[in-house]
């Protein structure tokens, strides 16, 4: 049945980031020949020597945009994309690069580089919503792979994804793990941050650092002023709010409210 | 039955009661310290209990402490609640896979073995009544929470020791056990070598006592044990009004208290999901990559969220304040109307174990206390 369909052409973007969302993918072991038999993969240098050829039926993108010739090249990924996917934080925040947002990235580049002449690169790094249009985004830094093997399912068939926008609270209390921020005063970003992870870090007794970006609706000036009678001054209260969806905007106002 | 006669379990015989309780088939469980603090699961004896430890709780604050003694059962209720087994966080309700070109749909198998809870509070107690109500009567009982609540042997236990955030004597909710359990321990962690006053509460109650190396109670006992529960009573660490509290919320729906809390509100759900009558859930469908096997399985969900009043469109309660006048008006007002019964037992959970420390019992007085100016 299946074998006599043409299977769905996969391809998988890189911008700017760091490959440990694609590696996601390589990642879903138990379930890596299922998703090879469903689609086929044409386009993933992590994975194969493809070349860019054609249309793609889904495109997984990774990454922020940073450099003028990736802002030209994710209008080429889209054009050639019936639906376009963006994976991770870089991609649907702008990542741990956004932080150049907050500062002068000309300075930063003659800090990092022996020949920042050589560095040609835009002042911001943005998520690719910003550039074209997006028809779903998958949270975390990095992915979840049972979330994204989600995503592959609900694409192959094409229903909605089950991936919900609440916090990761309801993550912990599902699975019955206590809370580290009301049993040991442990600050804690959950109750502002997008479920996904599986509540990875109170699960191991760590507060959440937010790495999958803000949840709906977060309130995060009433976590901040939890978090700062817990201990945390002003620059801590900045920095909290600036890792790797520093960019979100219920995140990047929060962090500006705080610092001095 | 003989409730009006008590008997008298020592710490032995009360590991005799869980031996004796795995015996017959019943999976144990009861509270245990993990992760610093005390939670329900499994148990296999009475050295799984939190002996010695109490905790300190107040709003978006628990600490599990060392107490003086080695009393069994003595704090309040911590981050679990019975729901957690009668009522699963999350539920497989069946799958289908593709056979040729028929379907097989594999419904989900009951659990294997019966409950035995041991150590519920008076709290608890009128919390699974609730969920009874809620879940089981009517025309739609819920067949998952049947299949776990029939056959549930309850050990319920007075409270020696009243929580922080605790006003069940305001709900008439406890701290005594008043009905609904086999066996009711009482504690008398004074004296050497563990003294537990029990209360029969049924005929399965009765039979499993026989068994147990256990003689009747003094009168001293007894009046001690009474005296436990009167102590607990009188050191609520919170209060609330509860007589006129539906008629309170009702008439002040537009009032400003409710802008006031949303700006504290984080809208993160933990009070529902702490909440040991909370019921609501959500259903998720799942289908597999070769597109052969799907499933339907169900979660807890809360009115916290967006997608809880997502209809066509968009979400009816898209603000803080309408969401949490919802779950505070449908606990303390509406479910009355729909259940006969308040929705609150005054175990304070919900003001424990919110992340910024909001208060029912607070928000109920700031409406109140302002209709009387």
């Amino acid at each position: 049945m299946a074998a006599e369909k043409p299977r769905p052409r996969l391809a998988v973007w890189k911008f700017a980031s760091c490959d440990g969302c694609q590696l996601s993918l390589l990642d879903c072991e138990d379930e890596l020949l299922a998703v090879a038999d469903a689609v086929d993969i044409a386009y993933f240098q992590e994975a194969t020597r493809g070349t860019i050829s054609g249309r793609y039926d889904l495109s997984l993108v990774e990454g922020s945009i940073t450099t003028a010739h990736d802002a030209e090249r994710i209008q080429e990924v889209r054009r050639r994309s019936r639906k376009l996917v963006t994976i991770g934080a870089c991609a649907t925040a702008g990542g741990i690069q956004a932080l150049r947002n907050f500062a002068d990235v000309q300075e930063y580049a003659s800090v990092v580089y022996a020949r920042p002449d050589y560095i040609r690169t835009l002042a911001t790094s943005t998520p690719i919503a910003d550039h074209v249009p997006v028809d779903f985004a998958l949270r975390g830094c990095p992915i979840n792979k049972r979330q994204l093997v989600e995503v592959l399912a609900a694409f192959l068939v094409g229903r909605r994804p089950v991936t919900p926008p609440h916090g990761v609270c309801i993550e912990c209390k599902l699975k019955g793990a206590v809370c580290v921020m009301v049993a040991h005063g442990t600050p804690c970003l959950g109750p502002v941050t997008h479920a996904g992870c599986g509540a990875l870090c109170p699960s191991y007794d760590r507060g959440c650092y937010g790495c999958y970006g803000p949840k709906e609706t977060p309130n995060a000036l009433s976590l901040s002023a939890w978090l700062a009678a817990l201990g945390m001054d002003e620059r801590a209260l900045q920095r909290v709010y600036r890792s790797f969806n520093a960019d979100a905007e219920p995140f990047r106002k929060e962090s500006e409210r705080h610092g001095g | 039955m003989e409730t009006a006669t008590r008997r008298i379990l020592t710490s032995e015989g009360l590991d005799g009661l869980l031996a004796a309780l795995k015996r017959r088939g019943y999976r144990t469980v009861g509270p245990t310290v993990r992760d610093q603090a005390i939670v329900y699961d499994d148990i296999g004896s009475i050295a799984d209990l939190p002996g010695g430890w109490t905790d300190e709780q107040d709003g978006g604050h628990y600490r599990l402490v060392r107490r003086g003694d080695a009393a069994l059962f003595g704090y309040a209720v911590g981050p679990h609640s019975w729901k957690k087994f009668l009522h699963p966080p999350t539920l497989r309700l069946w799958r289908a896979a593709r056979d040729g070109d028929a379907v097989q749909v594999v419904a989900e198998a009951p659990p294997e073995q019966p409950f035995a809870f041991i150590g519920v509070r008076g709290c608890e107690l009128r919390a699974i009544e609730i969920q009874d109500r809620v879940l089981l009567a009517g025309q739609h009982a819920d067949t998952p929470y049947r299949e776990r609540r029939r056959g549930a042997f309850i050990v319920a236990v007075n409270c020696a020791k009243a929580g922080g955030t605790c006003f069940c004597t305001s709900m008439n909710a406890g701290p005594k056990a008043a009905a609904g359990f086999d066996l009711a321990l009482t504690e008398l962690a004074d004296r050497p070598g563990g003294v537990f006053v029990v209360e029969i509460g049924s005929e399965a109650g009765r039979l499993m006592l026989a068994d147990l190396p256990q003689r009747a109670a003094t009168e001293g006992e007894i009046a001690a044990a009474e005296g436990v529960v009167e102590r607990t009573a009188a050191a609520m660490g919170r209060a609330m009004r509860s007589d006129d509290v539906r008629e309170l919320l009702l008439r002040n729906l537009d009032h400003p208290r409710w802008d006031a809390v949303a700006e504290r509100c984080l809208t993160c759900g933990n009070c529902t999901m702490v909440c040991p009558t909370c019921f609501c859930t959500s259903v998720e469908e799942s289908s597999d990559l070769a597109g052969g096997e799907t499933g339907r399985s169900r979660r807890w969900d809360s009115c916290f969220t967006m997608d809880f009043s997502y209809i066509h469109g968009g979400a009816v309660r898209a603000s803080a304040r309408s969401r949490y006048r919802q779950w505070m008006t449908h606990k303390l007002a509406t479910w009355f109307d729909q259940f006969g019964s308040s929705g609150c037992v005054g175990c304070g959970r919900c003001i424990t174990w919110c992340p910024v420390g909001i208060d029912i019992t607070e928000e109920v007085r700031a409406i109140r206390d302002s209709e009387q100016r």
